[in-house]
């Protein structure tokens, strides 16, 4: 599974479009990680048609140019009744995924765009447990605190720091009420080529955006063993992700924030 | 700021390197870059500027130039990277003595793959 | 023969004092380019509490810097002829402190090295990105107003300038608090009061910090305190102490009055690490003995009113250390009614240590305003000379009369 993600991962969308036998390739591969990440693992989920170079996950990729559009919001709901407990196949997808692989003595000190929570209902004593990471808030605070602008929301939801612009000042980890942001403390050299990190900025969860843009899913929802995790438009009302929040109960965390945040919660 | 000063500053130096030898050039993977060499040498940190901006805050993807695309063609075959000492930016920079901190957070070497591995503990 | 003998002596201490603070400063920068070069695993800060003890120093710094301006205020704003004398050394030390301030922050960036961005980027909702405006014109407007006080023929202009820095130096202030106040994630802030709050701490801290300096430049110019400006100021300082003591008791009473924060605040005040530095440092020996000493008979006694300063000023740092590194601790509140944990300290209260490359770095802000205000005050004559001084006790008595 993990090879044919490989396999697609130096194609970007543009080559994709001008150049037939890449587009084919990449439809191959696309099929290939759509057969094993979900039709085997996760049948109740089909959320694709195959056809398209973009088919295996119904996302729709912009032409070479175009930039993000402010008619998509990208969003990701989280059913936690599925979430295994001690299962961290998110967590090391995504931190795989995005280079986040250095290592460091102090736990709190490393950078962690992902984790899984364990809650105990305080009344009954259940446990329950979810991958927590940036909610992509409509109205983020961290982007409202950012001196620099950095800190900033694309057109299609998805929340990021430009490291360009991030001096550093952590005034948005002060701000953010999901802990999901992590300052790099130490310099790297491992990164994935299309993961920039560096030390001194903050980072967080982008809903793994270079994937998004090549018209792949986030790497923690395609390699979710139990199909836990549905990604896709908020915006569009036909998309599995709108269809399933429309059908049953969803939280979003802090709601009393009233952030409107882009993931949602199944079952808490 | 600091790529407009390299801008200004490397065609004046390339001149004169009399003390300073000349910077390295080797292209292991020869073909055709998206502007004349000319055009790259005085205008590359722009065009790296504008599309970092573009792709990085409005999603634009594609567009040929583009810092992984350079890397691509203008590693070392042996290192595989751009960025060690006599490589394809490192020599240039240091020539000019332009400070290159793209490589802090971008990765110098072509088809780099990260290493799988649980995050955050140490093993 | 004896006059040149203590100018000597008096020369050679300025040079012991402005080389104890270089080098002073010369630790900071050298342990700033450490952790550069190291990045912030080599400090005591991380993913939960990610600002500490140099966000102590940088803030008591820049809240006892637009403080200390109040004494020039008075002098000019409010027409006290016996302030105004002092308004140079004031002006002076809210340069030096700002500074010394300023730059902990910028070097305990992760990226100081693109510092320029901060000015080069705006964000306008940002409270940091008012004080990128704030910081900077408090330095213009205090400079302009420092310059209309010292050269005689910009006298006439100091009323209005001192009425500006005046006014700027409360929003500075403001700025300064709402960095806290605008915050909604963690309970310990996002209160409207934290900004007059921060005005009355600099108030009281800034007071504290010019009555130990004046202390100590009578000391070196082996000369004493009027008594007139003396109880004047005393009484002051007793005021705004009683005022901080106030406002603290308000916060924390009406975030304890929601359920929500009363978790919080049991923590801060009573089952915490920070529960003895809260009651015994910032309200016992930081406020409530300063009080006595002020108002007790001791306080006629021109040490005791210093020992009140210092503990004032030890107070401050009680406080922010409890605000800043308390206010961070306790995990943030994600899943209300549930018990949280995680590979990421969810749910985990944050014991924070500092490290000594923190220390250094924080106290190198100390150094800076140290030194630009020994150099200050050996360069630019701030402090008033005898005869003025009881002139215009005699004309401030007239005006009171």
């Amino acid at each position: 599974m993990s090879d044919s993600k490989h396999n697609a991962q130096p194609e970007l969308p543009g080559k994709a479009q001008t150049n037939p036998a890449r587009r084919a390739f990449i439809a191959a591969a696309g099929v290939g990680v759509a057969g094993l990440g979900f039709t085997a693992i996760a049948p109740g989920l089909h959320l694709m048609a195959v056809g398209e170079a973009n088919a295996a996950t119904g996302i729709a990729t912009r032409k070479p140019g175009e930039a993000a559009s402010r008619a998509v919001r990208w969003g990701l709901l989280v059913d936690i009744n599925k979430c295994a407990p001690g299962c961290t196949k998110c967590v090391e997808a995504c931190h795989t995924e995005n280079g986040v692989t250095e290592k460091l003595a102090d736990p709190r000190q490393a950078s962690q765009w992902i984790r899984k929570v364990e809650l105990t209902d305080r009344r009954n004593g259940k446990k329950t447990e979810l991958p927590m990471m940036c909610q992509h808030c409509a109205n983020p605070p961290c982007v409202d605190v950012c001196p620099t602008g950095a800190s900033m929301k694309r057109a299609d939801g998805i929340v990021l720091v430009d490291r360009h612009s991030c001096i550093g000042c952590r005034y948005c980890m002060m701000a953010c009420p999901y802990k999901a942001r992590s300052l790099v403390h130490l310099p790297l050299t491992e990164q994935n080529p299309l993961v920039p990190r560096g030390q001194g900025c903050v980072e967080s969860c982008t809903l793994c955006v270079h994937r998004i843009d090549r018209g792949q899913q986030p790497a923690c929802v395609e390699q979710c063993p139990e199909g836990a995790m549905t990604f896709g438009d908020l915006n569009d009302p036909s998309s599995e992700i709108s269809k399933r929040i429309a059908a049953t109960h969803t939280t979003q965390v802090r709601s009393d924030l009233r952030l409107d945040v882009g993931v949602r919660y199944q079952g808490i | 700021m600091f790529l407009s000063i390299a801008a200004l500053s490397a065609p004046t130096f390339a001149g004169d390197g009399s003390r300073t030898p000349k910077p390295v050039i080797e292209i292991d993977t020869p073909g055709k870059c998206i502007a004349p060499a000319d055009e790259m040498r005085r205008n590359h940190m722009e065009m790296l500027k504008h599309q970092r901006n573009l792709t990085m805050r409005e999603g634009v993807r594609g567009e040929p130039a583009s810092l992984n695309e350079c890397i691509s063609c203008h590693a070392s075959k042996k290192t595989g990277s751009v960025h060690q000492e006599g490589e394809f930016c490192q020599s240039c920079h240091a020539y000019a003595a332009v400070k290159l901190d793209c490589f802090e957070c971008h990765q110098p070497r072509a088809n780099f793959k990260t290493s799988a591995s649980k995050p955050g503990i140490k093993p | 023969m004896i006059l040149t003998q203590n100018a000597r002596l008096e020369s050679g201490l300025f040079y012991l004092l402005a080389g104890l603070g270089s080098l002073v400063i010369a630790i900071g920068i050298g342990t700033a380019l450490y952790m550069e070069h190291s990045g912030h695993i080599v400090t005591g800060m991380n993913n939960q509490t990610v600002w500490g003890l140099p966000h102590v120093f940088a803030i008591f710094l820049i809240v006892a810097a637009s403080g200390v301006l109040n004494v020039a205020s008075i002098g000019s704003v409010f027409g006290k002829k016996i302030y105004k004398a002092r308004a140079p050394l004031s002006g002076l030390l809210a340069l030096g402190m700002l500074a010394g301030g300023l730059t902990v922050i910028m070097l305990d960036l992760g990226r100081a090295d693109r510092i320029i961005v901060a000015a080069t980027h705006f964000n306008p909702t940002s409270v940091f990105g008012w004080n990128v405006i704030l910081y900077p014109g408090f330095f213009a407007i205090v400079g302009i107003y420092l310059w209309t006080l010292m050269e005689r023929r910009m006298n006439e202009y100091s009323h209005i300038a001192g009425l500006a820095a005046f006014i700027w130096r409360l929003l500075l202030t403001t700025g300064t608090g709402s960095i806290f106040g605008f915050l909604v994630a963690r309970q310990g802030y996002g209160s409207a009061l934290l900004a007059p709050l921060f005005i009355i701490l600099s108030f009281a801290w800034g007071l504290a910090v010019f009555f130990v300096v004046q202390a100590a430049i009578c000391v070196w110019n082996n000369r004493s305190l009027q008594e007139n400006i003396f109880s004047r100021m005393r009484n002051l300082l007793g005021i705004f102490v009683a005022a901080t003591l106030f406002f603290t008791a308000i916060l924390h009473l009406t975030n304890a009055y929601f359920a929500k924060n009363v978790g919080f605040e049991s923590f801060l005040l009573f089952n915490s690490e920070f529960s003895a530095m809260f009651w015994v440092g910032q309200v016992l020996l930081g406020s409530l003995l300063p009080i006595y000493l002020i108002y007790s008979p001791a306080g006629n006694k021109r040490g005791w009113i210093t020992i009140a300063s210092l503990l004032i000023i030890f107070g401050a740092f009680c406080q922010l250390y409890v605000f800043i590194i308390g206010g961070q601790a306790y995990p943030l509140d994600i899943f209300p009614g549930y018990d949280v944990t995680s590979s990421f300290a969810d749910g985990a209260i944050n014991h924070y240590t500092p490290s000594v490359p923190e220390f250094f770095l924080s106290i190198g802000g100390i150094g800076i305003a140290f030194t630009v205000t020994v150099v200050g005050v050996r360069l630019l004559r701030v402090m008033p000379r005898q005869e003025a001084l009881e002139k215009l006790e005699e004309d401030d008595s007239d005006g009171a009369a």
